[in-house]
């Protein structure tokens, strides 16, 4: 049967080409491999080879044509003995729009959200019981209960990082792990920080329940493609059939005085990624409650913790099962002035300012985000809708920070509600300096957020 | 490349080379048709060929029991097919419709099967390497027995997270075989221009990982040395190195016009070294098989293929409500 050569695609993106040159001519046999003709693409001429065996038939589009569309047909092959028809070359081939047209997509939720604002109606419930116990302890006590109760529950979770087992944890989050659990769960690894997090991530493909820790989230970056392309595409590129339910943590931002490489805030990079969820808590009980439920989620979850926070001390509820949802913000301090978001260490600063703020008769709500993926913008826009003016605050740097994006999200939920533009205190736009004076400059300060709210509030 | 062995001895029967013969072919095949439907714009974006290479999986699934994993790059067709993913889903995958192995949402570089514990096509390279030793993590800590293949290329070879796996994979004795699909170019370069040593199945020693060359282009090689490098793995004595030397036919993906090296050492190849043919060989020297009964074969295979591309073309795009799922799994 005669079949008609089309004219190939041969790079992603060609549309045409030219028809350089024919290397065979009408009557020859040719068989599949053979070379027919050389090809010029938009990136580099290609020689085209025969797919089935037969013989030239026709050649249809002489040799330097230019512009010669892709699925045009070029030649006719025939087989042994057979006339070419007299239709050949009639039919361009254009098979590729042959697939039945797909049902319409709904309408995504933002887009929908943006064209009508309505007040939101956030999730203040309580994170615990009224009446519960409390107990004090370290952020770095609650991180460690946490791992711990979460390793009883469920045997597939094991801890793996740089120093977390014989040396008790190099912040000793860890301490006593390896002894309760020993050291097939909780594993020392060598400093590579790129093969372990692969390796966690293939564990976790394969059914385990990694918690891999990065002495610092500044490691990462040596591994933050396993992060990214492994652990938080998979579920997609897999249609759904596997993931990696996974968590990597570790602190994250400035400790102290250990300047650029060791002291950038990460929260702005990874709450930018579908497929991640991001967490990145303030207080003791939210370290805790926050923990057990990124160990539970089936989905590659970022902790992201902080140096200075480990040793601060908080209330924690003593329950059995003590767990905080993801995406549901915690308003520390109700006001009517204007709203502070914040999240992470940025909460000390925006409770530090809120305090003095008071003192000078502003009444500011504080909001602590303690996710970034998912965000509660519900109870962000509430609160802004309420106090019309908002100032968000974070250590990181000012360029595609977590408060541009808050901003743009307020503008568009909540522009006619707002007396004044969003201000964000972010650090200073400059890797960390080493020296104490300019590194406390670098940093944001709750003097900073004051005059942030003073200027919007016309004060 | 090995120059051709004259039919050696083997334990291997009739219908083993026969079933073998039949898998390389189907990849082969599959493998035309994937290119012949670019041409046509029906697949897109990245398309890797694995023509010239089918000994080697084919060798080494033919070591892998039930529960055993699989691990590979984005030249990845050859991997499903011999591993029994359905050509199917495999070439509806490269057409980008519902019928995919991923629903369209991966294509010829991402796809995986949970049932046939086929773990990926990853577009990164060398990214499968700790991937794999992950997988191998998982069932060392199962205590279950099984193996991972880990297949990667001599262009990645040269990737530090390579060593970083090697030195975990040794030091916790991980079931894990690395199987170096040696074809000769990393993309366009040769590898006596990026290799410093030219034994890559050597690069192991460092860490005590015994490795091995290995005629990738025979399928008996490669299945004898599969065998030896899986019972390594299983006696719980960590993992195994194979080095395959092989020859992809194609260029590196269906855009490059593979002019670095040269039409003659191609087909020279071709003639001298076809996998496909060595096993025709030993099949018609053996008395194993008819002429007829190989037409048979290769008229089986022509319609699995052909069905595979009509169903290819047939199946919808996905529904556009796809492109909002399989982001999060459920908590």
């Amino acid at each position: 049967m005669a079949t008609e050569i089309l004219m190939p695609a041969l790079s992603p993106t060609m549309e045409e080409g030219t028809l350089a040159k024919w290397l065979v001519k009408e009557g020859d046999t040719v068989q599949s491999g053979d070379i027919l003709a050389e090809i010029e693409t938009d990136k580099a001429t290609m020689e085209f080879e025969a797919v089935d065996e037969g013989v030239i038939g026709k050649i249809l589009v002489p040799e330097g044509t230019e512009g010669v569309k892709v699925n045009t047909a070029i030649a006719v092959l025939v087989e042994e003995g057979e006339e070419v028809p007299a239709d050949a070359g009639q039919t361009a081939g254009a098979p590729a729009a042959e697939a039945p047209a797909p049902a319409p997509a709904p309408a995504p939720a933002a887009a929908a959200a943006a064209a009508a604002p309505a007040a939101p109606a956030p999730d203040l419930s309580p994170d615990w019981p009224e009446g519960t116990e409390m107990k004090s302890q370290t952020v770095r006590e609650a991180l460690r209960d946490a791992m711990s109760e979460e390793m009883r529950r469920d045997d597939t979770v094991f801890l793996m990082g740089e120093e977390v087992a014989e040396y008790n944890g190099a912040y000793k989050v860890s301490q006593g792990m390896l002894d309760e659990f020993g050291a097939k769960r909780v594993i020392d690894t060598p400093i590579t920080e790129h093969g372990f997090a692969g390796i966690g991530v293939g564990a976790a493909m394969g059914g385990l329940r990694p918690i891999v820790e990065f002495m610092t989230f500044n490691f990462a970056m040596q591994a933050i493609d396993h992060l990214i392309n492994s652990a938080a595409k998979t579920l997609y590129m897999s249609g759904g059939q596997m993931g990696a339910p996974m968590v990597f943590r570790g602190p994250n931002g400035a400790a102290a005085r250990v300047a650029a490489q060791h002291s950038q805030d990460y929260a702005a990079w990874y709450a930018q990624i579908p497929g991640l969820k991001v967490v990145m808590p303030y207080s003791a009980s939210d370290y805790k409650g926050l923990m057990k439920t990124a160990i539970r989620d089936p989905n590659p979850v970022i902790f992201l913790e902080n140096e200075i926070l480990y040793g601060r001390t908080g209330e924690v509820p003593v329950m059995d099962d003590f767990t905080i949802p993801f995406g549901k913000a915690r308003v520390w301090r109700e006001g009517t002035d204007v709203t502070i978001v914040s999240f992470g260490i940025g909460m000390q600063y925006a409770l530090e300012a809120a305090e003095k703020l008071a003192a000078d008769g502003i009444e500011a709500e504080v909001i602590d985000l303690r996710t970034l993926r998912p965000i509660d913008y519900d109870t962000v826009i509430a609160s802004v809708m309420k106090t019309n003016r908002c100032v968000t605050v974070e250590e990181g740097w000012p360029v595609g920070s977590i408060g541009n994006h808050l901003a743009a999200t307020i503008m568009q939920r909540a522009f006619d509600y707002l007396d004044a533009p969003v201000v964000n205190c972010t650090g200073k736009d400059v890797p960390m300096p080493y020296a104490a004076n300019l590194e406390k400059h670098a940093l944001v300060t709750a003097d900073e957020v004051i005059a942030a709210v003073k200027e919007v509030t016309y004060r | 490349m090995a120059a051709k062995k004259p039919a050696k001895k083997s334990n291997t029967s009739g219908d083993e080379l026969k079933a073998y013969y039949r898998n390389m072919l189907l990849i082969r095949r599959f493998e035309e048709k994937a290119g012949q439907l670019y041409g046509m714009g029906l697949i897109g974006g990245f398309c890797h060929l694995y023509i010239g290479q089918e000994a080697v999986v084919v060798g080494l699934e033919a070591v892998a029991e039930d529960g055993d994993k699989r691990i590979t790059s984005y030249r990845d067709h050859g991997h499903m097919l011999a591993c029994g993913m359905d050509p199917g889903g495999v070439m509806a995958e490269l057409t980008g419709r519902e019928g995919g192995y991923s629903k369209g949402k991966g294509g010829s570089m991402h796809m995986f099967s949970k049932e046939k514990h086929f773990y990926g096509g990853h577009g990164i390279v060398a990214a499968q390497v700790p991937l794999g030793a992950g997988l191998a993590f998982a069932d060392k800590y199962r205590d279950n027995g099984r193996v991972t293949f880990t297949y990667f290329g001599d262009g990645a070879a040269n990737q530090g997270q390579v060593y970083e796996t090697f030195n975990m994979a040794a030091l916790w004795d991980l079931p894990v075989v690395f199987v170096i699909e040696n074809n000769k170019y990393a993309m366009g370069t040769a590898q006596q221009r990026s290799t410093s040593s030219p034994d890559i199945h050597t690069r192991g020693e460092a860490f005590g990982i015994p490795g091995e060359t290995v005629d990738g282009m025979d399928v008996l090689a490669v299945k004898e040395a599969g065998e030896k490098a899986v019972a390594h793995c299983r006696a719980g004595k960590g993992p195994y190195i194979l080095e395959m030397m092989t020859y992809r036919y194609r260029g590196h993906s269906m855009s490059d016009p593979a002019k670095y090296r040269t039409r003659e050492e191609v087909q020279k190849v071709r003639e001298k070294s076809d996998a496909i043919e060595h096993v025709r060989e030993l099949l018609i020297d053996g008395g194993h098989a008819s002429e007829d009964d190989l037409k048979a074969i290769d008229k089986e295979i022509k319609a699995v293929v052909n069905d595979a591309a009509e169903f290819a073309r047939t199946s919808p795009e996905p529904a556009l409500d796809e492109l909002w799922t399989d982001i999060y799994a459920e908590a």
